[in-house]
């Protein structure tokens, strides 16, 4: 179960963002995007979550071409975008459950999520009541509901505070304990013991 | 559960709704201000009132049908919901589908019932009422399917609401022009079974195909 | 399958570039001399209409134009099913290619409609069912090319109105029969001129030579916009790169 990326190519515009990129990840491996603003860390998070076609080159999954078995790959996937994906009309524990309905497993709850990222007093408040941090607390609770092995994640840290950050990282080393992939653009220090980190910087 | 997945969205859509009932109470306002602007817009004369009744009626319905399509996607695909539907194992067209059904419950059902009022204030006769129901009961999914593609294929682009407007209505007209005239033929006295037959075939088709065409068009307003 | 295979010869890029290329002086040399046939037979040698005079011979610019105002769109829907299936570079050009041109002749068929409609039936406009779905393929020509424009990306673009194509083509007949019915339910049928049981052959073969000529003249416009794309669009390619190389040696 690996996840490799071949010479890939891509364009924004008349520009090119990335050209002839490779790279291989591993299970139990977190590969870190690194690189300033604009250097195209998002178009690669979508590329390699099958959201966008690449100019050249392409992303395998279990040696297959993605968006041949992107209905196998998708049920594997978790995404966490720049944006929370939470409606601010419903209350915290409703997001979580239309998260929970169009999830693959059955055998998920949420209720861990909600106790494990301190939500419990808040779950029945709308979100659009919460701090930017409570949030984006939130947003990265989902990923713990439903079993998935590889999470795309577009800078996960933003707004968290101190316990959260700890939290998302000691919940992301026991993914990787599991035999997770995490592929993450992150501007911010992680401390995440180095065995499990695969770099990569983009630059322009 | 894919064979619930229908109703999962639409279900989402249903307490969004109760949170914010205004916002859903606009199309119909709106509506009842478009009837009104004919009669003081052409002649307050009876006659010709209730002549283009049923032609009033459906161009408002159409523009209120329009107002609501405003920003159907932008919500959910500005915040990332719509990436959460593309990785869930549900099928995205049936989830798209209850979001569109959830809304046309919400938004156009109400102005069913007002509709039957309003027309009855403009004179229309009571026999060709039922012939307007059921042409906007068959018609309207059609109107709100047909521009949730055009939404959806604005969603991508920065510029929405007018773009969509023009991509929308010139698809509308076979709507308009069998419901319509299926009222005027009631009104006359004639059969109205042949524009609803038609009506009926665009919305079978309708709701076959637009799902699928959604779907593919929110990808690619993501894609870039 | 051979559609399969043939499409996938002709597919790349760059091979479509020079085709285009290689047949382009050869279809406007075709495209005079139907032209000139054409408009000879049309405005010289066809006799006068018993009824309309001379004023009938704006037929030899009309009646091609609305031809190919459903043509286009007929090969534009095929570019958008091709495109969607298999993703072909080429015909993901094709469709915004075809919509501009498309637009412009459906422009033409209205704008000579309506000249030829006031001499012969006193008004520039009638509800007429022909009329109407004219100006709402007009419409969605137009919808078309202002959503291209609303995208970025082009590749993107490309497939979003591959889809409001096909939304379109399932449509056209819809509206087309729609409005001959609302036309046919609300006022007696307005005479046809298309619909005289014969025409003279003078009249009739001009007419043809017409309508070949302007499609023909459709495809040289097509080549040549396809290529300004596909060389905007491929600017990043080898062959591109070498191709200005060359050009700009020369």
């Amino acid at each position: 179960m690996t996840l490799c990326v071949e010479n890939l190519n891509c364009w924004r515009g008349k520009q090119a963002l990335f050209e002839k990129l490779s790279f291989t990840l591993e299970p139990k491996k977190l590969l870190l995007v690194e690189g300033s603003n604009g250097c195209g860390k998002t178009t690669l998070l979508k590329i390699i979550a099958g959201l966008r076609q690449p100019n050249g080159g392409g992303v395998r999954w279990k040696q297959k071409q993605l968006n041949e078995v992107f209905d196998d790959y998708k049920t594997q996937l978790k995404w966490l975008g720049h944006n929370n994906a939470l409606n601010r009309n419903l209350s915290v524990r409703e997001n979580l459950s239309v998260v929970l309905k169009l999830s693959s497993s059955r055998d998920a709850d949420i209720e861990t999520a909600i106790q494990k990222f301190g939500l419990s007093s808040q779950q029945h408040t709308l979100v659009k009541q919460l701090s930017a941090g409570m949030k984006r607390r939130l947003a990265i609770a989902r990923l713990i509901i439903g079993r998935s092995s590889v999470w795309i994640l577009d800078e996960p840290q933003t707004s968290l505070d101190k316990a959260g950050i700890k939290l998302f990282e000691s919940m992301t080393t026991d993914f990787l304990d599991q035999g997770g992939m995490v592929v993450m653009a992150s501007h911010q220090p992680l401390s995440i013991q180095n065995e499990y980190i695969q770099r990569l910087s983009l630059s322009r | 559960m894919p064979e619930l997945s229908f109703f999962i969205l639409l279900q989402r859509e249903f307490t969004i709704a109760s949170r914010c009932t205004q916002q859903f109470l606009l199309p119909v306002f709106f509506f009842c201000l478009v009837v009104l602007l004919f009669p003081l817009g052409l002649s307050p004369s009876p006659e010709l009132i209730q002549t283009i009744a049923p032609g009033i009626i459906w161009v408002a319905t159409l523009l209120a049908v329009l107002f609501s399509l405003d920003n159907l996607f932008l919500e959910d695909f500005e915040d990332g919901f719509i990436e959460l539907l593309i990785f869930s194992p549900c099928s995205l067209p049936v989830l798209l589908a209850g979001k569109v059904s959830g809304l046309w419950l919400i938004i156009i059902a109400p102005l069913l019932a007002i509709s039957a009022l309003l027309s009855v204030f403009l004179g229309l006769p009571v026999e060709s009422l039922s012939t307007l129901m059921i042409s906007l009961l068959l018609g309207t999914p059609i109107l709100m399917f047909v521009g949730a593609i055009a939404a959806a294929l604005t969603t991508g682009t920065q510029q929405n609401s007018m773009l969509s407007t023009l991509l929308i209505l010139p698809l509308y007209i076979p709507v308009l022009i069998f419901a319509s005239s299926a009222v005027q033929n009631a009104a006359t006295g004639l059969s109205a079974s042949p524009q609803l037959y038609m009506l009926s075939a665009l919305l079978v088709l309708t709701l076959t195909l637009a799902p699928v065409a959604i779907s593919s068009a929110l990808k690619i307003g993501l894609s870039q | 399958m051979i559609l399969v295979n043939w499409l996938n010869k002709i597919a790349s890029p760059q091979r479509f570039y020079l085709f285009c290329g290689k047949w382009t002086p050869w279809l406007s040399l075709l495209f005079f001399i139907l032209l000139s046939l054409g408009l000879y037979g049309g405005l010289v040698t066809a006799p006068a209409d018993y009824q309309q005079g001379d004023a009938f011979r704006i037929i030899y610019v009309h009646v091609p134009a609305a031809w190919m105002s459903l043509f286009i769109y007929i090969v534009m829907a095929t570019n958008a099913v091709v495109a969607i299936i298999w993703r072909i570079k080429v015909a993901e050009v094709s469709i915004i290619c075809c919509a501009h041109i498309g637009a412009y002749f459906t422009f033409l068929a209205l704008v000579t409609g309506s000249l030829w409609g006031k001499p012969m039936w006193g008004t520039w406009w009638t509800w007429d069912a022909r009329l109407t779905s004219e100006l709402v393929l007009l419409f969605l020509y137009l919808g078309i090319i202002a959503l291209y424009n609303a995208y970025e990306d082009k590749r993107s673009a490309s497939r979003a109105i591959a889809i409001l194509t096909l939304v379109g083509v399932i449509n056209i007949p819809i509206i087309h029969y729609s409005v001959v019915w609302w036309n046919t339910l609300h006022q007696g049928a307005t005479v046809s001129k298309f619909d005289k049981p014969s025409i003279d052959t003078r009249m009739l073969i001009p007419l043809l030579e017409m309508g070949v000529a302007f499609s023909v003249y459709f495809f040289i416009s097509l080549f040549q916009r396809a290529r300004n794309e596909i060389l905007q669009r491929e600017f990043n390619s080898q062959w591109v790169k070498e191709l200005v190389k060359e050009k700009s040696n020369a």
